[in-house]
């Protein structure tokens, strides 16, 4: 297959070389501009992966020299964005049927799949590569896992076979600050093993609570979605049950060296709220988010965002705070 | 007055290959500070004192 791209690549470069360009007026097809490569490495999703593994290296109990630190956030983002494009890669069938991602660059006939492929496949290497060069090869090897388990793992296999694909792809998200943790101290710890816990079991509430309130076209694509396969009332069951973990495995960071008196009342007061709207969300029904065009359901979604960026941030000011020894 | 008329597409790929030189400097500017980092802190003493000890 990859052969075949390679050569059909090589026929519509020799093609466009002996007609010139600025002869034929019409606009080449699949002549891609640099922000449709850039789109590829799906910069949305690169931003969360860039703050969870800063805060994940700099609440390690070792620091980088400032100049690696930053290298090694670049290379952990490159590794994300790199499985990004693989992601479009295999999925640009489901990305054409889909209103949300039919403008994404594979799909929109903007860059060839292989292109998309290639990308993918060069900077996985090359992120890998270099953040052992930077760090230490136990954060690369955990990089390169983190790229396979979201690519083979997530998008090959799980993703259009199991209702619970929100769970398993949101494991691939939660790995930076994992990575981060890692390129800082070389080993594991619990801290950073709460933090992934943190995004796994933060994942599913967040997007659930998108689903009952966004008449997805996941069905069209074949993708099977809990709304869908085991209902709405089941998907509200869901959410209480994974909140209620999350909320348990947030409190808990509060008692380990990455938190501190900051996370610690932050935890308190945002997941107490956040149990709060799950509750909301179980027991109502379709009747009643009809009648109010789903407001819990949104003012959840819209406060899980918060809820995940604010302890986070709070973990970030606590080992501020410890580096310069305020609250000693 | 140009004989060769430009046509979109030359635009197009004029920014992308000043996006692809932007990025092959960053490149080079991140090899370039690793190295500089790695001598200077001593990152590489401890593989030169492995490869002495065998």
């Amino acid at each position: 297959m990859w052969a075949v791209g390679v050569a059909a690549r090589a026929s519509d470069l020799w093609e466009f070389q002996m007609s010139d360009a600025s002869l034929n007026p019409q606009t080449i097809s699949g002549d891609a501009e640099f922000g449709d490569y850039f789109a590829l490495l799906k910069p949305r999703v690169m931003t969360l992966v860039v703050f969870t593994a800063f805060v994940g290296l700099l609440a390690a109990p070792m620091s980088l020299h400032p100049f690696v630190a930053f290298c090694a956030v670049l290379f952990i983002a490159i590794g994300g964005g790199a499985s990004g494009a693989l992601n479009m890669w295999w999925d640009a069938d489901i990305d054409a049927v889909m209103r949300r991602t039919a403008n994404r660059p594979v799909p929109a006939g903007r860059v060839d799949a292989q292109e998309a492929l290639a990308l993918g496949l060069a900077l996985s290497g090359f992120s890998v590569i270099f953040l052992g060069l930077a760090t230490n090869w136990s954060a690369a090897a955990l990089l390169a896992f983190t790229i396979f388990f979201y690519v083979v793992i997530y998008t090959m296999w799980l993703k259009r076979w199991t209702p619970q694909n929100i769970v398993i792809g949101g494991a691939a998200g939660a790995f930076p600050p994992m990575i981060g943790w890692m390129a800082a101290t070389g080993g594991f710890a619990l801290e950073p093993v709460l933090m992934f816990a943190l995004i796994f079991m933060w994942t599913p509430p967040h997007f659930w609570a998108l689903a009952l309130f966004m008449r997805s076209d996941y069905d069209d694509a074949g993708v099977p979605m809990l709304t869908v396969t085991h209902g709405r009332r089941s998907t509200r069951k869901h959410i209480l049950f994974y909140t209620i973990i999350l909320a348990a495995l947030a409190l808990a960071m509060a008692f380990t060296s990455a938190g501190g008196y900051v996370y610690g009342a932050t935890a308190l007061v945002l997941n107490a709220i956040f149990v709060k709207g799950a509750i909301d969300i179980a027991r109502r029904d379709e009747e009643q988010c009809e009648a109010d065009n789903f407001v819990v359901e949104k003012k959840f979604f819209r406060f899980s965002l918060l809820y995940l960026f604010a302890h986070f941030t709070a973990i970030l000011i606590d080992s501020t705070l410890l580096r310069l020894e305020v609250f000693i | 007055m140009s004989l060769v008329r430009e046509h979109d597409l030359h635009k197009k790929r004029r920014s992308r290959n000043a996006a692809v030189a932007l990025l092959l400097v960053s490149l080079i500017g991140i090899v370039l500070g690793l190295t500089l980092v790695k001598v200077t802190s001593g990152g590489f003493e401890a593989v030169v004192t492995s490869q002495e000890g065998r």
